[in-house]
């Protein structure tokens, strides 16, 4: 196989420079509100495409472990909030579910 | 210890233990297709970016030239640029010169973090969680290019919920907080597995066309007293 790294700079570029110029241009810029709440609705609109449809084919060879895993993070999330124990506990229960 | 340095640390070990396993699937994987342990840790050391290193990696095997991976590469990550103009408008009190290192930490779990972080955006808040963020990514592709078979197979699969565990228990609270976040992260799901089903766009550009439809649409409902409201919640 040729050598990668030549490759991998590149890519190293094309993924920094997109993450760097709103910073450059966009920081402390007079942002017309429209704009903003634009870019207020940015997360939430990210975070729901990026977890849907993804997370139904998270462990793809048994996508209902993954299914399981995640309904443990929805209740808990709901039900008691924080973090740690959501992301821990859906890996332990996706992990049960295809051990048996 | 700040305040602040306390929340970093809280925000900062989901992402730790989120990223361990994503990235020791990928050690694994580029051992298994045959790159070396140079190129592997290039990949995570400088590129940084989750699932373009493994759409790349599957890109070499399929024989595609490095101006085809680049390229893809572009697509795949620019959804970034969006997060950052989302961020961009809370780190105004930040020195310009900070900008050009904070900007090569900007993935999707640390914009979900620092996205519904309250109050204000320091550096050191952002410096350490993209650090942890980093430091996971980094160690855990090393520790999966050298030890990767000794892993129960199960055990690794099983961790590729870890990630969207973690964005789902982000955006929980925000969403119990407010119906049009809710609606509005559901229509994006939506939306991005049609565009998925519709196969019309390229890889990653179902993300970029969800965001910029969804946003787009939100900012209409955003009212006045809602828009005061989330300036609170975002600082």
């Amino acid at each position: 196989m040729d050598n990668l790294i030549p490759m991998i700079l590149g890519m190293a570029a094309v993924t920094y420079i997109p993450r760097l110029i709103p910073f450059l241009m966009l920081t402390g810029k007079e942002i017309p509100g429209r704009v903003d709440a634009f870019l207020k609705c940015i997360p939430v609109a990210a975070i729901g495409a990026l977890i849907i449809p993804g997370v139904f084919n998270a462990t793809p060879e048994l996508p209902l472990a993954g299914i399981a895993g995640i309904t443990f993070t929805l209740i808990i999330g709901l039900w008691r909030g924080g973090i740690i124990l959501p992301v821990l506990g859906a890996v332990l229960i996706t992990y049960l579910v295809i051990l048996f | 210890m700040s305040r602040d340095m306390q929340l970093a640390i809280k925000s900062a070990i989901p992402i730790f233990i989120g990223y361990i396993p994503a990235a020791v699937a990928f050690g694994i994987l580029s051992r298994g297709s045959g790159i070396s342990f140079l190129e592997c840790f290039c990949f995570s050391a400088i590129v940084f970016a989750g699932a373009s290193q493994f759409i790349a990696l599957n890109l070499v095997l399929t024989g595609m030239g490095p101006g085809g991976i680049i390229l893809t590469t572009l697509l795949v990550n620019f959804r970034h640029f969006l997060m950052s103009a989302s961020l961009s408008t809370r780190i105004t009190k930040i020195a310009r010169r900070y900008h050009f290192l904070l900007a090569f930490g900007i993935t999707d779990e640390v914009f979900s973090v620092l996205s519904f972080k309250r109050g204000e955006l320091s550096k050191g808040f952002i410096l350490f969680l993209e650090l942890s963020a980093y430091s996971a990514w980094v160690s855990g592709t090393v520790a999966g290019y050298i030890l990767g078979s000794f892993l129960p197979e199960a055990l690794i699969s099983s961790m590729g919920i870890a990630l969207y565990a973690l964005l789902l228990a982000i955006l929980l609270p925000e969403m119990k907080k407010s119906t049009r976040s809710l609606v509005l992260a559901i229509s994006a799901g939506l939306l991005n597995t049609a565009l998925i089903k519709l196969d019309l766009l390229p890889d990653g550009w179902t993300i970029i066309v969800c965001i910029l439809i969804i946003a787009t649409v939100g900012s209409f409902f955003l009212t006045g007293e809602e828009s005061k409201d989330m300036e609170v919640a975002h600082g």
